[in-house]
């Protein structure tokens, strides 16, 4: 599996056979085939991967696709995939395959909710293959307006409040990433005034400081809007809680990582030296985001908020390892968007079969459920461990080898920044363990649960796959650090060689 | 010479032999059948677009009066395009209106009048194109000959066309003042400077301004987009405001070349002012054909942003821009006229619920809508993106980001039409809208227009190739 673009046709022409379906079942059987066979293809291409780095290529990425697309501005269809690329697209692979599970019992408009959905995920392979600024942000748009209607139609509560703020937020989002390119664009010189978005031929060109602390900002920002920065986090709650279980995945864990790849794809590689000016505020936010997701949590009565919350919190971790710019906490910071989107989807998947059971989210509802819903309970257990960090489950490693990354920092205001973010996971255990102890221990408080349903075949598949990527991270870390230490390492040297060509 | 005439204003000349075949038709009056009718319009539309597409060659008549080459080609092509759309869609409407030939050969004589503009090499040439293209214009946009609004949106129309084509010819007359020449060749050696040329700019720039409806001149619109029927409506925001840019841009890059800071800098305001005025009041619209007058107002000022690049770079993001325009509003327009001469209905409440009955009109709408507001993987997200591009070339990065921030704004107003569709609930919504045949072949036209052209990179080249061809 080395031609990387059939990482977009498969769920192209998976959507494309979901509008020919004739009933709903067909429907979900066709995409659940489709997103089966993606996950097949994306694990074939890391184990390619692996296999081609292991017989000595080192080239920077492999399995290079180039066509030249729009020749007169110089946009290409150009992709290849690193390490990082790759565990994001096993990550969305994981989160697409166990969101379509999970989606099973949708009633209303099916074709039209999975084919938004899958349309959804060829935004995202094609956002993480791209080489090519243009295709890049052409990508990410295209992952921006399935969710508008995803939650406006199939959402619940204020859904059209929500939907709304969630679109037009990530559309500003994306106008801060366009400003960007397109400065960036202009300010790239390949010869004879000819301009590139290749984002390897970018890396290479020296631009000016001066230019850079002008895009660096536009860039950040916007990719910070869709990971949650703060303080344009507040779409993050609104968002979650209001979408189908389905989106709530998808919005959590490929949406959000979007971001989080773009901030260090984009922003921090291509303009090293603003990242390096910049980096004391992009902790400082990212301190902010941990701290108050995580008291805001504390708060939280419904589940679903409380876990978006709790996103807004975990997200900050991704933001802090790649402003923290050192080695390990880059890397770090991809193993928590690969693990939080794992361990998020299901938070998000099992909160949505307690919600279709019980009909409620408030945790002062619930009570016992471990009692009649064993398999329900203990996967909404899992991931609770997981989010606060217990060893041998992903949130563990992820999280530490940022820590670690952050003490490398050794000055004053780093430290501190490090302290406060780790003292959060505190904060994480108490909320954690309130919710999991009143709503999944405890006695049962309404007579109606004694009747309810465990977990029907496919959400059993769809909690066994995300369940046994968290058991993977966590117990065999070092796989994935191998699959990303290269290439964080090619980041922070763009970033040493920025800073001493200065 | 002969036959140089004939191939040289073929287009023009085709569509002088449908108008005057239309005429006999209607003398003769042997046709009672207005479908027959319709479906001749079409065909003759259908070979008049066809044959735009041979015996292309460049050349001048008339001693530079009147020129022609490869973009001048493709311009007419595209408007003959659009104008066989809107023709497509207006079907439904027209089937039982009185009259039909009226209709066409009202429509055709703009058309003319277009083509005369686009190949003027002349001032006299083009101004008599342009008040060709805008007096029967007036006169279709008072079609609906039993509403009150229509008659006073034509009234409108005429009255602004008519004072705007008075400060433009004012400015016109003040370059022959200076210069002692008409001709597009000679004028921009001549145009060195002094107050008389600067205020010739200004009032030539405002009378621009007025007909493609840009602010502070677009107070006309809204009234005359409402009261019109949705055909003609479609017509003035598609193919009108096409033809007038299109001039627009060689006025502004060769004729006014020595101006080019001075135009700019108008330019700027006019940009931000358009962009920022059209959506604002967009937000606030009910009706939707009002709505959509606002929106096209917005879309003016992302026009002139392509168009102040004032490069051939600009000038094909401007060409490939409005090219993907005609797919977009037509694609809305289509439904909306569907909607409107099957139901009666025009205000974006009423679309509540539309999706459950009307759901490939609703997907259409969507598409197109999603297309003006530059969501890719519509074409629109293309067009934008260029029009963004060629307007960030000269490196002024506050009109850029001011453009850009506004599309949040014209994304909140487009998703208000999708969420009345979508999600808004009614238990008493639209019923189910059964179009023509060529209707429905339009608006498919239009969908597939909007999916494909954007991968079709070959479009945007074979536009490019030619724009760095002409000066």
């Amino acid at each position: 599996m080395t031609n990387l673009t059939i990482l977009i046709i498969v769920p192209l022409l998976t959507a494309i056979a979901v509008l020919f379906c004739r009933n709903s079942a067909q429907v979900k059987w066709t995409s659940f085939i489709g997103s089966l066979v993606q996950l097949g293809l994306a694990s074939a291409l890391m184990c390619a991967y692996i296999s081609e780095r292991a017989g000595g290529n080192t080239a920077q990425m492999l399995f290079q696709q180039r066509y030249s697309w729009y020749s007169a501005l110089n946009i290409e269809y150009y992709i290849g995939v690193d390490g990082i690329s790759i565990a994001m697209i096993m990550l969305t692979a994981f989160v697409v395959a166990a969101g379509i599970l999970i989606s099973w019992s949708v009633q209303t408009l099916t074709k039209e909710f999975f084919f938004l959905l899958l349309l959804l995920s060829v935004g995202a392979y094609g956002f993480f293959i791209s080489l090519d600024l243009f295709t890049l942000f052409f990508f990410l748009e295209v992952a921006v307006i399935p969710k508008y209607l995803l939650i406006g139609i199939w959402g619940s509560g204020k859904k059209e409040y929500s939907a709304m703020k969630l679109a037009l937020m990530l559309m500003g989002g994306s106008v801060f990433v366009l400003i960007g390119l397109l400065a960036t664009y202009f300010a790239t010189d390949i010869g004879g005034g000819v301009h590139t978005w290749d984002l390897l031929k970018i890396s290479h060109l020296h631009i000016s400081l001066q230019t850079q602390l002008y895009i660096f900002p536009f860039l950040f920002v916007g990719f910070g809007v869709f990971t949650a920065l703060f303080p344009f986090h507040t779409w993050v709650p609104d968002g979650h809680s209001s979408a189908p279980t389905a989106a709530s995945m998808f919005l959590a864990g490929i949406s959000m990582k979007l971001g989080g790849y773009g901030c260090l794809r984009v922003a921090t590689y291509l303009m090293p030296e603003a990242a390096q000016q910049y980096s004391w505020l992009i902790v400082l936010l990212a301190t902010i985001a941990i701290i108050y997701g995580a008291f805001a949590t504390l708060m939280q009565k419904d589940l679903k908020y409380m876990n978006a919350y709790s996103s807004v919190s975990h997200c900050g971790f991704i933001l802090l390892g790649i402003g923290m710019l050192t080695k390990t906490a880059i890397i770090g910071a991809v193993m928590q968007m690969v693990s939080h989107g794992v361990m998020t989807a299901l938070f998000f998947g099992a909160i949505g079969m307690i919600y279709e059971r019980t009909h409620t989210r408030q945790i002062s509802e619930l009570g016992g459920l471990l009692k009649v819903l064993p398999f329900i309970g203990t996967v909404y257990i899992i991931t609770g461990l997981c989010s606060l960090g217990l060893p041998g489950l992903s949130g563990f490693v992820a999280e530490m080898t940022v820590f670690v990354g952050a003490w490398q920092r050794p000055d004053a205001f780093h430290r501190i920044a490090t302290i406060l973010a780790a003292a959060s996971i505190v904060v994480t255990a108490v909320y954690i363990l309130r919710a999991a102890g009143k709503s999944v221990m405890g006695p049962i408080i309404n007579e109606q649960y004694q009747n309810l349903k465990d977990a029907s075949w496919n959400e059993k598949i769809a909690s066994i796959l995300l369940i046994a990527a968290i058991l993977a991270i966590g117990i065999a870390p070092f796989w994935l650090y191998n699959l990303i230490a290269p290439d964080a390492q090619l980041i922070m040297e763009n970033i040493a060689k920025g800073v001493t060509g200065n | 010479m002969n036959t140089d005439f004939f191939i040289l204003m073929k287009s023009e000349l085709s569509l002088t032999l449908i108008i005057f075949i239309l005429l006999v038709l209607k003398v003769w009056d042997g046709i009672k059948d207005n479908a027959t009718w319709l479906h001749i319009a079409n065909t003759l539309l259908l070979l008049n677009f066809i044959l735009g597409f041979i015996f292309n060659t460049d050349g001048s008549l008339f001693n530079g009066m009147y020129h022609t080459n490869g973009i001048v080609f493709l311009e007419k092509n595209i408007l003959n395009f659009g104008t066989l759309l809107i023709s497509m869609q207006a079907f439904d409407w027209l089937k039982t209106h009185k009259h039909v030939s009226e209709f066409y050969i009202l429509l055709l004589t703009t058309l003319l009048g277009m083509f005369f503009m686009i190949s003027s090499g002349n001032f006299l040439m083009f101004y008599l194109g342009l008040e060709l293209a805008s007096i029967p214009l007036a006169a279709l946009v008072n079609f609906d000959l039993d509403k009150l609004k229509s008659s006073e949106a034509a009234v409108k129309m005429i009255l602004s066309s008519a004072f705007a084509s008075c400060i433009m010819l004012f400015g016109i007359s003040m370059l022959y003042g200076t210069t002692g020449t008409l001709s597009f060749t000679e004028m921009p050696k001549l145009i060195t400077g002094g107050g008389l040329q600067i205020m010739s700019l200004i009032f030539v720039f405002t009378g621009f301004a007025f007909k493609i409806s840009s602010v502070p001149f677009h107070l006309w619109t809204a009234d005359v987009y409402e009261g019109a029927p949705v055909s003609v409506t479609s017509y003035l925001s598609v193919i009108s405001k096409a033809a007038i840019v299109f001039v627009f841009i060689s006025i502004l890059h060769t004729l006014f070349l020595n101006f080019e800071s001075m135009w700019y800098n108008i330019l700027f305001l006019t940009i931000v002012l358009t962009i920022v005025v059209g959506n604002l009041f967009a937000i606030r619209q009910d009706n939707i054909k009002r709505f959509l007058a606002f929106s096209s107002i917005t879309q003016v000022g992302y026009i002139l942003l392509g168009l102040s690049a004032g490069s051939a770079m600009g000038t094909t993001a401007v060409i490939y821009f409005l090219m993907v325009y005609i797919f977009s509003n037509l694609g809305a327009f289509g439904v909306i006229g569907l909607v409107s001469a099957h139901a009666q209905k025009e205000n974006i409440s009423d679309y509540k619920g539309f999706y459950k009955t009307n759901p490939f009109l609703s997907w259409v709408i969507t598409i197109s809508l999603f297309s003006l507001a530059g969501i890719p993987p519509t074409a629109g997200f293309f067009g934008k993106m260029f029009l963004v591009t060629a307007g960030a070339s000269r490196g002024n990065y506050i009109l850029v980001i001011i453009a850009a921030l506004n599309m949040i704004i014209s994304l909140y107003y487009y998703l208000r039409v999708v969420k009345a569709i979508f999600i808004d609930p009614n238990d008493t919504p639209i019923e189910k809208v059964s179009g023509s045949f060529s209707a429905k072949l339009a608006l498919i036209i239009c969908v597939i227009g909007l999916v494909a052209t954007g991968f079709a990179s070959c479009i945007y080249g074979y536009i490019n190739s030619l724009t760095h061809l002409t000066p």
